[in-house]
């Protein structure tokens, strides 16, 4: 396919992990984090299962891929999925630094982590993390 | 506006070169070289751009793209074996990468060579393919991206 080779392709590769939380923020009065968050503010914490969304984008290569698979699997499980999957995003992941443990301040930490730890040829265009079906956020690289 | 039109395909492919050692294929393409093959449930989802015809309402006849998909996608792909049966793909790895290219050459030629009338002004905006429910690739033609 000579006539494509310089073509980009975006590719996606969707993850999954599971993690508790609790948003709520010293910044604030009890009253007004409540007001804020809602049942989000529930003192003992909740869960979800979050999906992610990892996009990458540039040429295809003369493997006819744009990214191994494999490369990619294994850089998201390492420097993500490790960190997030069956954890307490308040209590266990330092990553948050002090930030609310929002799913915009989540998908900050995600693209930080690949971002300093991207080692793969092509290009990292853009992220998508659902804490629910119904709340989806995401970030798109510019190019 | 956009206009995208969902298609399936299910087909078995092996992604290797077959220049090269077996060990070659396993690292570049893991699983996917296994020499006797496997096999996905595709979903293609094909997007088309365009203005909506003013008497009609319509970007373009959705009827005519079913069957554009049908021609061009699912009556040459649908339960094949891409390596042997579908060329170019006996000459190329039949990535989902190069599928996605190839079936946006495929669908962008039967739009180039049909009518203006017909067209409607519509020009193809997107091919999505999805291998599996979690891995899919988007090619937005030559220029684009």
């Amino acid at each position: 396919m000579t006539d494509i080779a310089a073509t980009n392709v975006r590719l996606t590769a969707r993850y999954r992990f599971s993690a508790s939380h609790r948003l709520a923020t010293p910044a604030l009065s009890a009253d007004e984090n409540r007001r804020i968050y809602g049942k989000c503010n529930n003192p003992y914490g909740h869960g979800h299962d979050y999906t992610l969304e990892v996009s990458v984008e540039g040429p295809v290569a003369e493997d006819g891929q744009l990214v191994r698979r494999e490369e990619l699997d294994a850089l998201v499980a390492e420097r993500v999925l490790t960190l997030l999957d069956h954890k307490d995003l308040n209590r266990d992941v330092t990553e948050f630094g002090g930030r609310v443990t929002t799913t915009e301040n989540l998908a900050a930490v995600v693209r930080a982590q690949l971002e300093q730890h991207w080692t793969l040829s092509t290009r990292l265009a853009g992220l998508r993390i659902s804490e629910t079906p119904r709340n989806t956020f995401s970030w798109e690289s510019s190019r | 506006m956009y206009l995208t039109r969902k298609a399936e395909f299910s087909a078995s492919h092996i992604c290797a070169n077959p220049q090269w050692s077996e060990a070659r294929n396993r690292a570049v393409y893991g699983p996917n070289a296994n020499p006797n093959g496997h096999g996905h449930n595709y979903v293609l989802e094909v997007t088309l751009e365009g203005e909506p015809d003013p008497v009609t309402g319509m970007v373009f006849d959705l009827r005519e793209l079913k069957e554009i998909l049908n021609q061009e996608v699912v009556d040459p792909m649908d339960h094949r074996f891409l390596n042997r049966e579908v060329p170019p793909f006996d000459q190329v790895v039949p990535t989902t990468e190069n599928l996605a290219v190839e079936i946006w050459r495929r669908v962008e030629a039967r739009l180039r060579a049909l009518p203006p009338a017909e067209k409607n002004g519509a020009r193809l905006a997107n091919v999505r393919l999805y291998e599996t429910a979690d891995l899919f690739v988007d090619f937005g033609g030559p220029a684009a991206l």
